[in-house]
């Protein structure tokens, strides 16, 4: 299964965000992530979804969203070069003697330590989603006590919309 | 027929006083956007969620107002209204429990794109999501089964919503439009401009096809040997039966429809092979299966026509014209799509189509595969025939009558033995296939053309899912027919529990039913039943004289079952041909 990023232009209105979800859900299509957030343009919010399936699932998922009234517009961003981020905050378990080798992941993978308590530290990552399961891999020997990852954000590089 | 509101004033006096700019209530907004929108007819049922709105029908006439026994009711009248009429059939009901009583109705217009306004109070805005009194959340409910639905949340934005609905429920690929309206919306007041212009950014149906796409087809019918067109319901829809018409007559080419597509062609052409699939004709399903060719004109490929997909027309190349681009690939791989409405595609191919000259033989043997393999079935003296009472209907009416039906054998045996030649005199549901549907919807079609004789063909099933409405048949005197056929089973059910399931009949007995005759009388219709031939033709000559609604029992064998039959699973030429002779 391939998968792939879109994005969906669609107004923002109460209830748009269960339109598109519930139309993958009942049609079973996968959803990997979804994202929903203000847009370029007041008024229109924009949804990034990673999902997966063939050329024919691809071309149903963008007909049946252009179905609903609320959709402007469904970009398939990974058929062109994107940048695609995801941000995810892992609370670790880090003792004082553990900690130093902690630092040294968070540095190597360009994250942050976001906060320290006396049994644990936040890590903050951003990256695409490759690079974020591998820092979630690094971490885990150390024990994580709390994940949150955002799901995938992305634009397509240069001018090409 | 006389309905409660019968004196409507004069079209263009009242709708100049209506466009006057005025401070009113919601509800008024309402009454007022539904008038300007050309409505005449509306199904509801009041409730506390939408009692301003009533309070502003009290002594209203400007429409008529039907108020059913049931919610399920009211959809259906208004799902048999616009199926009839072409036009928006519109519904009222109240928040929570009336609001849920009519998703049935929405899911049954939604599967068969039927456009439909849907209206529902709801609590007033601050107690919603509280689990107040009569509370449900009906646009979350209906998300899946409306093409797109409302809540009003400010009485300003309500003369354009009503607008907005009604051209989005009416255009493109046609469906249910649900607004919600909380009970405090409907009381507020603001100054109403009527709305006559309608923007909604994203929504631009696609009504003229691509020209190639079409001169593509074109080419493809002047190579075909073995072409096909099977045409549905977006042919009635659109309205481009007479296109249609000149098409096949162009082109020459043999024409199967669907379901939902009977009346889309005259029956009694040499060319109309009658409809295909899983109790099709024998001809329409092995043409299918043997076209080069399969020209596919606003029907959506649905598994009772196709049978196993993966073996449909294995050997045709696949054009498709569909208004709905999603329809277009969702279910049959397309060689050529066209994506249109379905009248203006068929001009624009109308201009530049020929004869199917290679398709002669083609032409001869699918005529005489027609005359060897008709819908037939086995006749009896002694016991009615569902089927013989369905061709006497047929004779009796000269196929004039506009025909509704609820689902199971009965809708079978009206689909194969009524033979139907104009658009809109058919009204059936298709793709939900919703018991109960057959009697109310036939109110509608009725209420839509007061001079037509509307006749609904009912088993004895179904018609105990809204047998209730045959009141509002009484009260306004719609003078529909009600036939029954009383087989006292579920009979479609009983014959797959026959032929499928080794003849484990499981809770399908459906004796105990009332006595029809008089449940008619008690609610102050006619009432009739026959058991022989003879009696048959008596009562219903005397039903058919009768000035009001009535009910005509037809006490049929139980045992009967529709052939043709395709099995679920197997290809539409593996068909089951029964006992007929």
């Amino acid at each position: 299964m391939i998968k792939h990023t879109i994005a969906v232009i669609v107004n923002d209105q109460p209830g748009v965000l269960q339109r598109v979800s519930g139309l993958f859900g009942r049609r079973g299509f996968n959803i990997e992530s979804i994202t929903v957030g203000t847009s370029e343009e007041v008024g229109l919010s924009r949804m990034v979804i990673v999902t997966s399936g063939d050329e024919q699932t691809l071309e149903q998922i963008t007909k049946q969203l252009y179905k609903l009234i609320d959709v402007i517009k469904v970009i398939h961003l990974s058929s062109n070069p994107i940048v695609a981020r995801e941000l995810a905050l892992i609370k670790v378990s880090a003792e004082p003697a553990t900690r130093p080798e902690i630092f040294g992941v968070v540095e190597t993978f360009r994250a942050a330590v976001v906060d320290i308590g006396t049994h644990s530290v936040m890590v903050q990552v951003v990256g695409d989603t490759e690079k974020i399961d591998a820092m979630v891999e690094l971490l885990k020997p150390y024990g994580i006590r709390e994940l949150s990852r955002t799901g995938v954000t992305a634009l397509n590089r240069g001018n090409s919309r | 027929m006389v309905t409660q509101n019968a004196t409507l004033k004069s079209k263009e006096e009242l709708m100049e006083k209506l466009r006057q700019p005025e401070v009113i209530t919601g509800s008024e907004i309402l009454l007022r956007s539904l008038v300007l929108e050309g409505v005449d007819c509306v199904f509801g049922y009041p409730g506390g969620a939408v009692l301003y709105i009533y309070d502003a029908m009290h002594g209203f006439s400007d429409f008529n107002h039907v108020l059913t026994r049931h919610e399920q009711g009211a959809i259906h009248a208004a799902d048999g209204y616009a199926r009839a009429s072409g036009k928006v059939g519109v519904c009222i009901a109240t928040s929570g429990p009336g609001a849920t009583n009519l998703v049935t109705g929405i899911a049954t217009a939604y599967m068969d794109s039927v456009p439909l306004v849907v209206i529902t109070g709801n609590v007033i805005s601050s107690l919603i999501g509280t689990d107040a009194f009569q509370e449900a959340d009906i646009t979350g409910i209906t998300m899946p089964i409306t093409k797109h639905s409302y809540l009003v949340r400010d009485v300003d934005d309500l003369a354009r919503i009503i607008h907005e609905a009604f051209h989005i429920a009416n255009t493109g690929r046609k469906g249910p439009v649900l607004i919600d309206i909380p009970k405090d919306i409907s009381a507020n007041k603001t100054l109403f401009k009527p709305v006559t212009d309608v923007s909604i950014r994203g929504y631009s149906p696609t009504v003229s096809p691509n020209k190639l796409q079409v001169d593509k087809m074109i080419k493809a019918i002047t190579e075909a040997e073995r072409p096909l067109i099977l045409a549905g319901g977006g042919v009635i829809y659109s309205g481009g039966h007479e296109e249609l018409h000149e098409f096949v007559k162009k082109t020459d080419i043999p024409i199967t429809t669907t379901l939902l597509g009977l009346g889309a062609f005259p029956s009694g052409e040499d060319l109309f092979l009658g409809m295909p699939g899983m109790h099709g004709t024998y001809t329409a399903n092995k043409s299918i299966q043997k076209a080069d060719l399969l020209i596919n004109i606003g029907a959506r490929f649905d598994d009772r026509v196709t049978g196993k997909l993966s073996g449909f027309a294995p050997h045709a190349k696949i054009i498709h014209i569909d208004i709905d681009p999603a329809e277009i690939g969702k279910n049959v791989p397309t060689d050529i799509p066209i994506v249109g409405d379905v009248k203006t595609v068929l001009q624009i191919a109308n201009l530049q189509a020929k004869r199917a000259d290679k398709a002669d033989a083609w032409r001869a043997e699918l005529l005489a595969s027609k005359a060897q393999y008709p819908f037939r079935y086995k006749d009896s003296e002694d016991e009615l025939k569902p089927q013989w009472v369905v061709e006497m209907l047929h004779e009796t009416t000269n196929g004039d009558a506009i025909v509704t039906t609820d689902v199971g054998q009965h809708q079978m045996w009206a689909a194969q033995f009524y033979k139907f030649n104009k658009p809109r005199s058919w009204v059936t549901s298709g793709g939900l296939g919703t018991m109960g549907f057959g009697f109310p919807s036939a109110i509608g079609a009725q209420m839509a053309n007061p001079d037509r004789l509307v006749i609904s063909i009912n088993g004895d099933g179904g018609m105990q899912m809204c047998a209730q409405e045959l009141a509002i048949c009484a009260i306004n005197k719609i003078p529909v027919k009600v036939v029954i056929l009383n087989n006292q089973v579920l009979g479609m059910v009983r014959q797959w529990q026959e032929l499928i399931y080794d003849n484990r009949y499981s809770h399908i007995d459906l004796s105990g039913s009332p006595d029809f005759v008089k449940l008619a009388e008690a609610y102050g219709v006619k009432g009739f039943r026959a058991t022989n031939k003879e009696e048959a033709k008596a009562v219903w000559e005397e039903a058919l004289r009768h000035p009001g609604p009535a009910v005509v029992e037809f006490v049929v064998r139980k045992e009967e079952n529709v052939y043709p039959m395709v099995a679920q699973g197997s290809t539409i030429d593996e068909m089951i041909m029964g006992d007929a002779e």
